[in-house]
């Protein structure tokens, strides 16, 4: 045996709380706090839509408090300590965004609409499916360190995921988005918001094997360190196909998100400032480029650049151009700091995707800017507790899972505010939970799942030191 | 329903919806107080130990490079290194900075002793306050000997005087 201490001189730190409670407690307060607001909300829309109190008030509550409460039991189960922010937050927004939706069914500029459909009950049917996925991930996923071996598996998944909807007689087009796909028998399914869990799975394994050759073999050249060329092709695969993504789907929002999360990732294992600049340059470099060539993106950012002359468009009937972006602008104004109140707003005028992409609007005309603020921190929080599970994780996988779903979250969350709010051109997707829409609200629980899962393992106690080979018998000398 | 009331209800929500966000925030609060940050593969001072059990790896070269920096103002005549001169380890050297060497057959020991004899936590060889090293029995089996003498109390040593444990001698050089 040779001289010298310990063989294990990595500097990797951890972070880990004194004594590690398991605070299922606190997440079940929480948890029935996060209940009790959307129900208030509920009746508060009743109220002043109706003068009643909703009839559906009971069986909302015990229906949402039922399906939290088997969230909560699942965790308690199978992640006793898991981080106990997460649920409780992801299932407020969801009721929240429930309730949301009753009111617009409960309009009547958007009842006359022709495609109008009662939207509240199937996006409660859509909760307790999604729940129900997160069940299964909590039941099924025992370690998320099982993911890594799906890695290559997983980069053709999410390929299949996002070119799905270009299959001629599956994807259809709807609204100039080419994102859906349509099964008979099921509805439609947006393949995309799945193929961000996916993808980034991918992602993790990738670069936790990767990040050495990508942080250390650089030139250094005016003060940026440039990666080898072979070390740059998986970036420019990914870049392309972002671009591919926005050329043929003309979907903006999930080319940024993928992109954005890769950027992001790739930042959290090399360290590497550098990999932002190139990022940003090469996603506006993507973007100017999309934007000269194609129509539709072309359309959007005029309407973001001009959304009154846009609305004036759609006032005289050209077609092609909607109100949206100028309604829920307007929305958001006459809402002021504390908003009309609730089911007291013209949020509907919106009219099409009121309750999807433009919830946000309804909340900022009934709520205000306080309830906005309010909204935006809860998703800020789910976030917060990702990148804290990831600096929490013991395992460099479980750290870029977790940051890189989150970094999408975020992104997303970013995407459709800002797009909403006329901070950067609108993208047609969905406020994660808020929004009406299956998809989202699957893959946004199944998201969460995981981030449970992962923050489970991470918050976990250390388990008890080996027993110290040290400890044998010293042999005495006798004289 | 009255506005008085409905008014009531906008801002009841929105201070509901409030407390929930104070209160979630409360509960990550214990995430920036009560927590320790643990620097892995480093207990107590050994964090400050690995430096001298890296040069301990390459023995004669890097040491040299390491003296000059090493202590600041070294009085004449210290010991600027630490040779092992019998036993398993013969040749090593570890470089003596100013830092605690442990002995013993404990794996965060400066110096593991693969040693039936020793104790997993036999020595320590410290300096001190003046610069003098000092040699510590730590309560071991079969005891340190400086010389031929059993140590029962924190001893200087002299330079080049062989201080054994087990089947180890070691001794300070210049």
């Amino acid at each position: 045996m040779s001289s010298s201490s310990n063989p294990s001189t990595h500097h990797t730190s951890t972070i880990g709380s004194i004594g590690t409670p398991s605070r299922r407690n606190t997440e079940l307060a929480l948890l029935v706090f996060a209940v009790v607001i959307p129900v208030f909300a509920y009746a508060n829309v009743g109220l002043a839509i109706n003068d009643s109190v909703p009839p559906g008030l009971l069986s909302y509550g015990l229906g949402l408090g039922l399906l939290a409460g088997v969230g909560h039991l699942v965790v308690r189960k199978f992640a006793p300590y898991a981080d106990p922010l997460l649920l409780p937050v992801a299932t407020l927004l969801n009721g929240l965004g429930l309730v949301l939706i009753w009111r617009l069914d409960q309009s009547k500029r958007l009842q006359a609409l022709d495609n109008f459909v009662q939207a509240a009950p199937r996006q409660l049917l859509y909760t307790a499916l999604g729940i129900a996925l997160f069940v299964v991930v909590l039941v099924f996923l025992k370690d998320h360190r099982v993911l890594q071996r799906y890695t290559y598996i997983s980069m053709v998944g999410a390929l299949v995921l996002l070119l799905l909807p270009l299959v001629p007689g599956l994807g259809k087009n709807v609204f100039g988005a080419r994102i859906w796909i349509q099964i008979p028998g099921l509805g439609s399914i947006q393949p995309g918001e799945f193929a961000k869990i996916v993808l980034a799975v991918f992602f993790a394994g990738y670069l936790m094997v990767k990040r050495d050759a990508l942080a250390l073999a650089s030139r250094r050249v005016i003060g940026l360190y440039l990666p080898r060329g072979r070390d740059l092709g998986p970036i420019i695969v990914v870049w392309a196909i972002s671009i591919l993504i926005l050329v043929f789907e003309t979907d903006l929002g999930t080319s940024l998100l993928f992109f954005g999360m890769f950027v992001i990732m790739l930042y959290v294992a090399t360290e590497r400032t550098s990999w932002i600049v190139f990022g940003l340059l090469m996603s506006a470099a993507g973007a100017v480029g999309v934007a000269t060539f194609e129509p539709h993106v072309q359309q959007r950012v005029q309407a973001w650049l001009d959304p009154m002359r846009e609305y004036t468009l759609s006032q005289e009937g050209v077609a092609g151009h909607t109100e949206q972006s100028m309604q829920a602008l307007w929305a958001f104004g006459s809402g002021g700091t504390l908003g009309t109140g609730l089911g007291q707003g013209n949020s509907d005028l919106i009219k099409f995707a009121a309750n999807s992409d433009f919830i946000l609007a309804t909340f900022g005309e009934e709520l205000g800017l306080a309830g906005v603020m309010a909204i935006l921190l809860l998703y800020g929080l789910i976030v917060e507790r990702g990148v804290r599970t990831s600096l929490a994780a013991r395992d460099p996988f479980g750290k870029l899972l977790a940051v890189g779903l989150s970094g999408a979250f975020a992104l997303q969350v970013f995407v459709v505010a800002g797009g909403v709010m006329g901070l950067i051109p609108l993208t047609g997707m969905t406020m994660p939970f808020l929004a009406y829409g299956g998809s989202s609200v699957l893959a946004n629980w199944a998201l969460i799942g995981i981030l449970i899962r992962i923050s489970d393992t991470a918050r976990r106690p250390a388990p008890a030191p080996a027993p110290n080979p040290d400890a044998e018998m010293t042999q005495v000398v006798r004289p | 329903m009255s506005e008085l009331t409905l008014t009531v209800m906008r801002l009841g929500f929105l201070a509901v919806l409030w407390l929930f966000v104070i209160v979630a925030v409360q509960v990550i609060r214990s995430d920036l107080f009560g927590t320790r940050v643990t620097q892995r593969g480093s207990r107590r001072d050994a964090a400050r130990q690995q430096p001298a059990a890296r040069q301990a790896a390459p023995p004669q070269q890097r040491q040299q490079a390491a003296a000059p920096n090493g202590g600041g103002r070294q009085r004449r005549g210290a010991p600027t290194k630490l040779v092992v001169s019998e036993g398993t380890l013969t040749g090593t050297t570890v470089a003596l900075q100013g830092q605690t060497i442990t002995l013993g057959r404990a794996h965060d020991s400066t110096i593991v002793l693969d040693d039936d004899y020793a104790s997993s936590r036999h020595a320590r060889i410290y300096p001190d306050r003046d610069g003098q090293w000092i040699v510590e029995d730590l309560g071991s089996t079969n005891g340190t000997y400086l010389d031929r003498n059993r140590l029962t109390t924190p001893t200087p040593i002299p330079l080049g005087a062989p201080i054994r444990i087990g089947k180890t001698v070691i001794e300070l050089r210049k």
